[in-house]
């Protein structure tokens, strides 16, 4: 089953790039059959000379940001991108959401069509879209939901995973705040599910985990990747019987989309640590657990500063839970992927435990659990964890807090409402946020 | 990839303009040396180079001037190749300093002649995302001219970005109408342009001292490069440098820089029509304070990050801006930092965490920071920093250019020069003198807000 991924925009097409990179990589190295070619049929297809070329549309309004990802991909030598899989236009899209998905989204909605389905075609059987962007500028956030929405409306039956990259908090783009909320609150209606990287959190992953000295986006990009692809590549599933499991993006829906209100998926990986100290460590999987278990609870995104005092409150106590107290991150449902030596005795009883999540599941449906026994990107043991749970809540309050408070000052909204939207979508935007933001604060 | 055209307009526009010229050409030049990917040059059209020499390479302006004695000097100097007759507009008589002549007289009598000009530069673009205008404010041709063809631009081409330099007269300017011409000019800009870089000459003077005091006290073992662009032209077309050069240099590395992300390749793209999304948050407000860093490099090679970091403290700097004013105490509605060169992301966001904290910042805009990174540095750096910052600290300037018409004004001195241009009604004066009172208003009242501690606004309630 294949995966159609949908770069969009300048940080799209760089962390899609990554990711096809680590992914190849992954696939290629391994002397196990069997898994190299369920992952390289899920995303490449092989071309007539042998050659792999990756299943992605690519999508930008300005082109510099494509030809240089196309090129990149080209040299590895190992993998590239279809000569036509691309569309790009001459001007971008000015950080502008209106213009991305007022103005650019539709005066080119035919030509990605077409792309789209040209894409969809190669394969045997479609597995689900990835649409990968970032929500502060203005190509990835409004061009990539009007994606979004045709591929809603053209195949209403196939899943859409979108990924996105949340800006730093201290800026990248002045009006990101704005983008994020329009582009957010729109997906929330179209996709699946919605898988979050954040760029602070990356930016710490590298320096404190990492020790890269002088962090660059290529840094960032391939951190992102890594943890995606361990989220993506073959494992097998309690429903895939003893053969790796062909519905990925599906199984993950069904073990974590569980309720059209809680949509926000995070994603945490252990270890990570800098390439050169991989040798030199041992890892079990009894410690890796342990830590991966903490940094759930405690809501830390990284193996680094982990609070051990926070531990779920005992069920006897009255569970309240709002924004401000407690530093407990309440799950909804948590995907745990196991990937290399001796998977099969791993013991993932701290994650079965009630404890963690909401009463409405019980805590054996509530968690799922993929294993591979290949190891991943190096390293001999690792865990991967997706989890439904409050992990994003203080960083989407955060950034409409932000938002609201330049819109109570009508700020930049002339810019947008001369492209074609109105106050009205903006407030209509920030209800919708605000009733998620709600929602995932009384989860108990 | 998208183009600009650029129009300089008047004496001083097109100094600038050619300055400006020499240097990209300059760039693309060394940058191709370097074996550095480059596309086809976005300022220039069909371009061609053969072992440094440029060939076939014309430049995407429109040069305008109602005295024939600048761009005759250009035609007949080393940039000859690079404009084509048809690019030019000249007249004999100049506009005499009078905005009037300028902006009615030959606005009107040249109209089509301009609007043809015009229209031919931006067919022979693929993509035309932006005009530049270069003019003066307190001269008769570019600030008259030149807010009449900003007008024109307006009406043309609604579409395109209209970024517009504009150099303001010091205090001791010697044109004594300057302070009527610049804000008769004013008011066109704040309703026409898009964004406008005010640049004051005085800053630059200021500048340009301080680098040839620099050169001529640097410490033993301490040499200035001298292939920078920023302050010399040596190693582009002209071969001397006339007086104002260095000061001219300045503003065209401005130039230069605002446009290096669409030119070159970066890890994060800063667009034309990004600069001006992120950083107007009202449509009037559109005054950004430019500010250039390192004016010099110091011929060591290692650039250890304590310079680094100093590059990012001086663009906030009194020093470096290039109007006279300090940002650091005014507030800031938004800053853009562009950044060229070997810099990575986890070095802008050390120096903007660094700095954050001494910069007061407007209550809605806490974060208010739009950077971009481009991997080419300019030619004789390795690194560059060009901060564009919408500050309450142009309120100053502008006050003080009001002061300077009013006490003409009063008196109703030189009234008559303009008053007898057909067109020409007292009531012009009056209006563009409240134009500015009203934006310096609006100004004041953001000023106001900054001791003040604004609570959030508050949030939207969900019923349950």
């Amino acid at each position: 089953m294949s995966v159609v991924t949908v770069q969009l925009g300048q940080c799209g097409n760089q962390v899609g790039q990554e990711l096809f990179d680590v992914i190849c990589s992954d696939a290629r190295d391994v002397h196990r059959k069997t898994y190299s070619t369920v992952s390289c049929e899920r995303f490449f297809r092989e071309t007539t000379q042998g050659d792999l070329e990756a299943r992605a549309v690519l999508i930008d309004m300005e082109p510099k940001v494509i030809n240089h990802s196309m090129s990149k991909a080209a040299k590895s030598g190992r993998w590239r991108y279809g000569e036509t899989s691309h569309f790009s236009q001459k001007q971008g899209s000015g950080n502008n959401w209106a213009n991305g998905y007022c103005v650019h989204g539709p005066r080119h909605r035919d030509a990605v069509e077409e792309l789209m389905r040209r894409e969809v075609e190669h394969c045997d059987m479609l597995a689900g879209f990835i649409p990968i962007m970032s929500v502060a500028g203005g190509t990835g956030s409004g061009v990539g939901t009007f994606v979004t929405q045709c591929l809603r409306d053209i195949y209403p039956s196939s899943f859409v995973l979108n990924h996105l990259t949340w800006p730093y908090g201290t800026g990248e783009v002045i009006v990101q705040n704005y983008n994020s909320v329009l582009t957010l609150a729109h997906l929330y209606q179209l996709s699946d599910a919605i898988l979050v990287h954040e760029n602070d959190i990356v930016h710490k992953i590298c320096s404190q985990l990492l020790k890269i000295k002088q962090i660059s986006f290529s840094d960032i990009n391939r951190v992102i990747a890594h943890q995606l692809g361990g989220v993506l590549q073959p494992t097998l599933t309690p429903a895939s019987c003893g053969a790796y499991s062909r519905h990925p993006v599906g199984e993950l829906m069904s073990a974590l989309a569980c309720h059209p209100e809680y949509k926000l998926l995070s994603v945490c990986t252990i270890p990570q640590m800098a390439s050169s100290s991989i040798p030199f460590s041992t890892f079990s999987w009894p410690a890796l657990l342990k830590h991966l278990r903490q940094m759930l609870i405690s809501n830390s995104k990284m193996e680094g500063g982990i609070d051990w005092q926070v531990c779920p409150p005992p069920a006897s106590a009255g569970r309240s839970r709002s924004l401000s107290a407690g530093s407990f991150n309440t799950s909804l449902a948590n995907l745990l992927i196991l990937r290399g030596k001796d998977v099969y005795s791993a013991e993932t009883g701290g994650f079965e435990d009630s404890a963690i999540y909401t009463s409405w599941l019980p805590p054996d449906e509530a968690l799922s659990l993929w294993k591979s026994p290949v190891p991943f990107n190096k390293y001999e043991k690792s865990a991967t964890l997706v989890s439904n749970s409050q992990a994003l809540l203080r960083p989407l309050d955060d950034m409409v807090r932000k938002a609201w408070n330049m819109f109570a000052s009508r700020a930049y909204i002339h810019q947008y409402v001369k492209f074609g939207i109105s106050e009205e979508d903006f407030l209509d935007s920030f209800t919708s946020l605000e009733q998620v933001i709600s929602s995932y604060s009384e989860l108990q | 990839m998208t183009q600009s055209v650029v129009v300089q307009v008047g004496q001083c526009g097109n100094q600038v303009g050619c300055r400006f010229w020499d240097l990209a050409l300059r760039e693309h030049a060394h940058v191709n040396k370097v074996g550095a990917h480059v596309r086809p040059v976005q300022l220039g059209g069909g371009a061609c180079y053969v072992g440094g020499r440029i060939q076939h390479l014309k430049a995407r302006a429109v040069l305008i001037d109602m005295e024939e004695g600048v761009v005759h000097g250009i035609l007949q100097g080393p940039l000859r190749e690079v404009f084509d007759s048809a690019q030019l507009l000249t007249d004999v008589s100049g506009s005499g300093n009078n905005w009037a002549v300028g902006n009615l007289t030959y606005g009107s009598a040249y109209r089509d002649s301009i609007v043809n000009k015009l229209r031919k530069a931006a067919e022979h673009c693929d993509c035309l995302q932006c005009f530049f205008l270069i003019h003066s404010m307190g001269g008769g041709t570019g600030s008259g001219l030149g807010t009449r063809v900003l007008s024109l631009l307006e009406e043309e081409f609604p579409d395109v970005c209209r970024i517009v330099t504009a150099m303001y007269p010091s205090a001791e300017d010697d044109v004594i109408t300057s302070p009527y011409n610049s804000v008769l000019a004013m008011r066109e800009l704040t309703e026409h342009a898009d964004c406008v870089l005010p640049v004051e000459n005085q800053s630059l003077v200021d500048i340009v001292n301080k680098i040839s005091l620099m050169s001529h006290n640097a410490k033993p073992g301490c040499v200035l490069k001298k292939e920078s662009t920023v302050t010399s032209g040596q190693g582009g077309v002209s071969p001397t440098e006339r007086p104002f050069d260095a000061m001219n240099n300045i503003v065209a590395n401005l130039l230069l820089n605002i446009t290096s992300s669409s030119r070159f390749e970066g890890s994060l793209n800063m667009d034309l029509n990004e600069i001006a999304m992120n950083l107007v948050p009202f449509p009037r407000l559109h005054y950004l304070v430019p500010s250039l860093t390192p004016l010099y490099t110091l011929a060591d090679v290692n650039i250890p990050t304590r310079r680094l970091d100093q590059m990012f403290s001086d663009a906030f700097s009194k020093e470096h801006q290039l109007i006279r004013a300090d940002p650091k105490h005014s507030l800031y509605l938004a800053c853009a930092l562009m950044v060229r060169g070997n810099v990575q992301v986890s070095d802008l966001r050390r120096n903007i965490e660094r700095l954050r904290p001494s910069l007061p910042f407007v209550s809605w805009n806490q974060e208010g920071w739009k950077t971009g990174l481009c991997s080419v540095p300019p030619v004789g750096h390795t690194h560059s920093l060009l901060a564009l910052a919408n500050n309450t600290c142009v309120k100053p300037t502008f006050m003080e250019l009001r002061e300077r018409f009013t006490k003409l004004y009063k008196k109703k001195a030189h009234l008559h020069h303009y008053l007898h241009i057909d067109g020409m009604e007292q009531s012009a004066f009056s209006e563009s003198l409240s134009s500015l009172s009203a934006l310096i208003e609006e100004y004041h009242h953001l000023d106001a807000t900054k001791a003040r501690l604004i609570p959030d606004a508050p949030r939207l309630s969900i019923a349950r």
